[in-house]
């Protein structure tokens, strides 16, 4: 056994050129596009990055650590059945909806959104912000 | 693997009470939401059984002020206690940058208490963590109980059982009455810090 203890932080940095292209996207491409609050996290639940359309008052860091736990319980129960992962992650609700996405091994891309924008625009935006996200690391 | 934001000079660190089920952990965070409770912004969030057992876990963000200039965020978290719920807790571990380990006092428990803390050494594995580098404190609970008449281990018994060979700062507490939870918990967040200090220099 290997451990990897030298590494207390997280296996990736982000400097802050990184962090504000990063938020520009989420503000570009989902904010703008009419969803309500964005989040980038990362698999631990810390909150990476985030934007809102400044009229969202959920309580973001509950939120970041029940969707991480919420993701990982998910993609386990998806090994148990023999699926690599569920593609698509979405809880609907009355007014508010939730949609998951994985950027990468690290992060996951929560959106919030509301009946205005439908599902598959929505899918649409996230995927291409999903692949920008990808970029700023290329 | 906590996360650094320099752009907003904020650190988020995740410390994970674990334990044997029904010793404490989410009675050691419920304690210190009660007491601080002006300081933290969110509630308490528990995802438990209709039993009031922990299903999943229980979080407490907890923010600790500047330290070297970083807002410092702590994310207090719980593990089910449960055997059975091994899955759900070794999600929990997942990024952990210090850990309390909550230990039952009383003697009936004591091989509960070994077993957790080797599941906790296995758990930590499979996250290419040893249980030897990672910052840890014990906390021996439930001490109000020998009041009561109920047979509890003495400390020495429970410091050899679960501290002979990690020789790390361990506390006689009692989750209950409040009595060494806050201790426990400045004594984590500092060790945790120390470990985190050299990457915010």
């Amino acid at each position: 056994m290997v451990y990897e203890d030298d590494m207390t932080f997280t296996d990736y940095t982000l400097g802050q050129e990184e962090l504000e292209r990063i938020e520009n996207i989420l503000e570009e491409d989902l904010v703008k596009s009419g969803v309500h609050s964005v989040l980038l996290i990362d698999m631990a639940g810390n909150i990476i990055a985030q934007r809102d359309n400044g009229s969202c008052d959920h309580d973001l860091y509950s939120l970041a650590a029940l969707a991480s736990a919420n993701f990982a319980a998910v993609d386990t129960m998806a090994k148990i059945v023999g699926e690599e992962e569920f593609s698509l992650l979405f809880h609907k609700g009355e007014s508010e909806s939730i949609h998951f996405s994985k950027v990468n091994t690290e992060f996951l891309l929560i959106t919030i959104f509301g009946k205005e924008v439908s599902l598959g625009l929505l899918r649409l935006k996230v995927a291409e912000a999903v692949q920008k996200i990808n970029d700023v690391w290329a | 693997m906590a996360f650094v934001n320099m752009k907003t000079k904020e650190v988020q660190a995740k410390i994970v009470y674990y334990g044997p089920g029904r010793g404490g952990k989410t009675t050691n965070l419920e304690y210190i939401y009660s007491k601080f409770r002006d300081r933290i912004k969110s509630d308490m969030v528990s995802i438990k059984t209709h039993g009031d057992r922990t299903l999943f876990f229980d979080f407490l963000p907890f923010d600790i002020g500047k330290i070297m200039g970083y807002d410092v965020k702590v994310q207090l978290y719980t593990v089910p206690g449960q055997v059975k719920y091994d899955a759900t807790r070794r999600l929990v571990l997942k990024g952990v940058d210090g850990m309390v380990f909550v230990g039952d006092s009383q003697v009936e428990q004591r091989k509960k208490n070994i077993l957790s803390l080797k599941n906790l050494q296995e758990n930590l594995a499979s996250y290419k963590k040893s249980i030897f580098k990672v910052p840890l404190v014990l906390q021996y609970n439930k001490r109000d109980l020998e009041k009561e008449g109920v047979p509890l281990l003495p400390v020495e018994t429970l410091e050899k059982d679960l501290n002979s060979q990690l020789k790390v700062p361990s506390f006689s507490a009692s989750a209950v009455t409040g009595e060494n939870v806050v201790p426990t918990m400045k004594k984590i967040i500092s060790l945790t810090m120390t470990s985190l200090q050299n990457v915010m220099k």
